[in-house]
């Protein structure tokens, strides 16, 4: 198991009333696999990717990453653990905007503190996977969406994380670059990286090998399905 | 720690945020900027308006007191008042034997004098003096030399001229030493010119003839006009100038006292007060620097506040993909001393302009208004410290703001 989840809760306060979000939620995930956690708006599922990206925290249950307890995490402690073990690729790609793709792909190596040579070689390698070598050195805004997409999900890869987290990776793209983008998870997917994503679109769903759907904070249905090959819609 | 200040990454990164928009770079920097200028350019002024004042004084004993005789204002011992008052020889001998703390007593006598060379003739102020007084009041001699104590032994008729009186005297470039000029209808050998220079304290003489000389050709006796009193440098020249008129009055059978049978001149007072004066401005100086340099270091922290605002975004970004709180917080606070320190450098080559073109406007010549105005390396490097620690400690403010915003709220930030 890479990713074990057991009765977990999370409320927020809202004024005196707190608003429970995530009613105990049971989740595993193996490694290799793809799911896709569904849902409507306020269901809880983006929440659910924010604990286990560690960018926020449940208020009750275990969470359990590649055998880690992630618990009670200090600032810096969540810092290391986000750098080490996953990666994150975001609606609105999030890359900074004054830093070349390269840059862009080579930060979270940066706070991995590994030389600059070495760090640009590695972020070159990944850009190249995505097949941006050749954009190495523009700026995002110089760039399509879909192509920032892309330099995303190769920073998103540099620190080689055991888990990778999209949060609705294709909200913000056109129906044939989201496809795209889409071929291209699916291929990480092939070399046997772990895929977490949230998403609202049934079709970027069934791409995926598993639906989990949330509603009003607990799991709906929990499912392996066939997966839709991108390729077949060519 | 030290690693990371050798890093090419680390400069990398505040060179990227800072070309990131220059104007607001630029403006940040101008208050610290203008605060070391101001404080560069008037601590250089304020040493040089110091340096001219001590080179005016520099051959001036300025512990000094002037004292002569006037009239007296309380009848004693069956004097009436109103009598007049002349110091003598002897009064001038028992001061410097018995009042503490005394270095010299100089007597002095001057009057007028007819003074006639060929066919020139002026008429100037002739003094009588011991060679005592090119120590208290070094004479800077342009020919020859000053009156020695062989002049005054054997009552010789030698003069020591102005350069004014040269001027008027002779033709150019005619030499002066050894040449006759009557004074009163008596010939004298000059046997010096000197320069009269910036300043002359107590009353200018276009010229010096030895004392005894002096005493005889106006008949004066043992009187003398004033003497010129100078105190150890460790003695308050105020209490000597007390002393002396105290046993002068003891001396003249006048009441203890009659503060008007004599008069005086304390140009150690006098000298005290400017140099409390420019004590003054130096501290004034100081005071406006770094409270200028404050409100401009406080202006990169409230500019580097909004800056940590706008980015927010990014900064939750970073810390998603692994950026550590204190990482943020670093390269916030390095930002922030980078600004000062760099404002600070260009101040302080800026304000060394300003004393440059100060120096060339006014510090050129001997009549100089600001001598040298310089600042010591020390100042410099003290200022270019104080704005290092300014700057972290400002600097620190934003970087707390930076990473007080929960990395998943900073993500959420439009």
């Amino acid at each position: 198991m890479i990713l074990e989840i057991k009765d977990l809760h999370k409320s927020y306060p809202i004024g005196d009333s707190s608003l429970h979000v995530l009613k105990g939620i049971n989740l595993s995930v193996k490694e290799g696999e793809m799911a896709a956690i569904m849902g409507s708006s306020g269901s809880g599922k983006s929440t659910l990717l924010n604990i286990i990206g560690m960018l926020d925290e449940a208020d009750s249950g275990d969470y359990i990453l590649d055998g880690l307890p992630i618990k009670n995490l200090t600032e810096k402690k969540a810092a290391v653990y986000r750098n080490k073990f996953l990666g994150f690729i975001f609606q609105s790609f999030n890359l900074i905007n004054y830093k070349n793709a390269l840059e862009n792909v080579a930060l979270p190596l940066y706070y991995q503190g590994m030389k600059r040579k070495e760090r640009q070689e590695k972020a070159l390698f990944h850009l190249e996977k995505v097949g941006l070598a050749d954009w190495a050195h523009h700026l995002p805004k110089e760039l399509s969406g879909g192509q920032n997409q892309r330099v995303a999900i190769a920073r998103a890869l540099a620190a080689n994380p055991k888990l990778l987290l999209a949060d609705e990776p294709t909200g913000a793209l056109d129906t044939k670059t989201s496809y795209e983008i889409m071929e291209f998870i699916q291929q990480l997917n092939d070399e046997g990286k772990t895929i977490l994503m949230v998403t609202h679109e049934e079709d970027i769903a069934n791409m995926c090998k598993r639906i989990v759907r949330l509603r009003d904070g607990v799991i709906m249905e929990d499912k392996v399905i066939n997966q839709v090959r991108v390729e077949q819609y060519a | 720690m030290l690693r990371f200040l050798f890093d090419r990454d680390t400069w990398q990164e505040v060179y990227d945020s800072m070309s990131k928009n220059k104007l607001r770079t630029v403006i940040t920097m101008i208050g610290v900027w203008w605060g070391i200028l101001l404080l560069i350019g008037l601590l250089g002024a304020a040493r040089g308006m110091e340096n001219s004042f001590n080179r005016l004084f520099g051959d001036f004993a300025t512990n000094s007191v002037f004292i002569w005789g006037q009239s007296t204002s309380k009848p004693f011992k069956g004097f009436q008042e109103g009598r007049r008052v002349r110091l003598s020889l002897t009064d001038a001998k028992k001061v410097e034997d018995n009042v503490e703390g005394i270095e010299f007593v100089v007597p002095r006598n001057q009057n007028q004098g007819k003074v006639v060379r060929n066919f020139l003739s002026g008429s100037f102020n002739v003094a009588g003096d011991y060679p005592l007084l090119d120590v208290v009041q070094k004479k800077k001699m342009l020919f020859g030399r000053f009156i020695n104590q062989n002049d005054i032994d054997n009552n010789k008729k030698v003069a020591v001229i102005s350069e004014d009186v040269y001027k008027q005297l002779f033709e150019k470039d005619e030499e002066p030493i050894g040449a006759y000029m009557q004074i009163n209808g008596m010939n004298f050998t000059v046997i010096g010119v000197f320069d009269v220079g910036n300043v002359n304290m107590g009353p200018s003489s276009d010229i010096h003839i030895p004392f005894t000389t002096f005493q005889q050709i106006y008949n004066q006796g043992d009187e003398i006009g004033w003497i010129m009193v100078t105190g150890k440098p460790e003695y308050n020249i105020k209490q000597i100038e007390l002393d002396a008129k105290l046993l002068l009055r003891t001396l003249n059978k006048i009441h203890p006292r009659d503060n008007r049978a004599f008069g005086s001149f304390n140009l150690g007072n006098e000298f005290a007060k400017i140099t409390g004066f420019l004590t003054g401005m130096q501290f004034l100086t100081w005071f406006v620097g770094i409270a200028t340099l404050i409100a401009g270091v406080i202006a990169i922290g409230s500019i580097l506040l909004i800056t940590v605002k706008e980015r927010t975004k990014e900064i939750g970004v970073r810390r998603a993909l692994g950026a550590t709180p204190f990482e943020i917080k670093r390269q916030i606070v390095i930002e922030a001393v980078f600004l000062t320190l760099n404002a600070g450098i260009f101040g302080i080559i800026s304000g060394g302009w300003i004393l440059i073109f100060l120096d060339n406007k006014f510090g050129q010549g001997d009549d100089a208004t600001l001598v040298n105005a310089s600042v010591s390396i020390a100042v410099v490097f003290a200022a270019l410290l104080i704005l290092v620690v300014l700057g972290t400690l400002i600097g620190l403010i934003p970087a707390f703001k930076a990473t007080s915003v929960k990395p998943i709220e900073a993500l959420r930030e439009e």
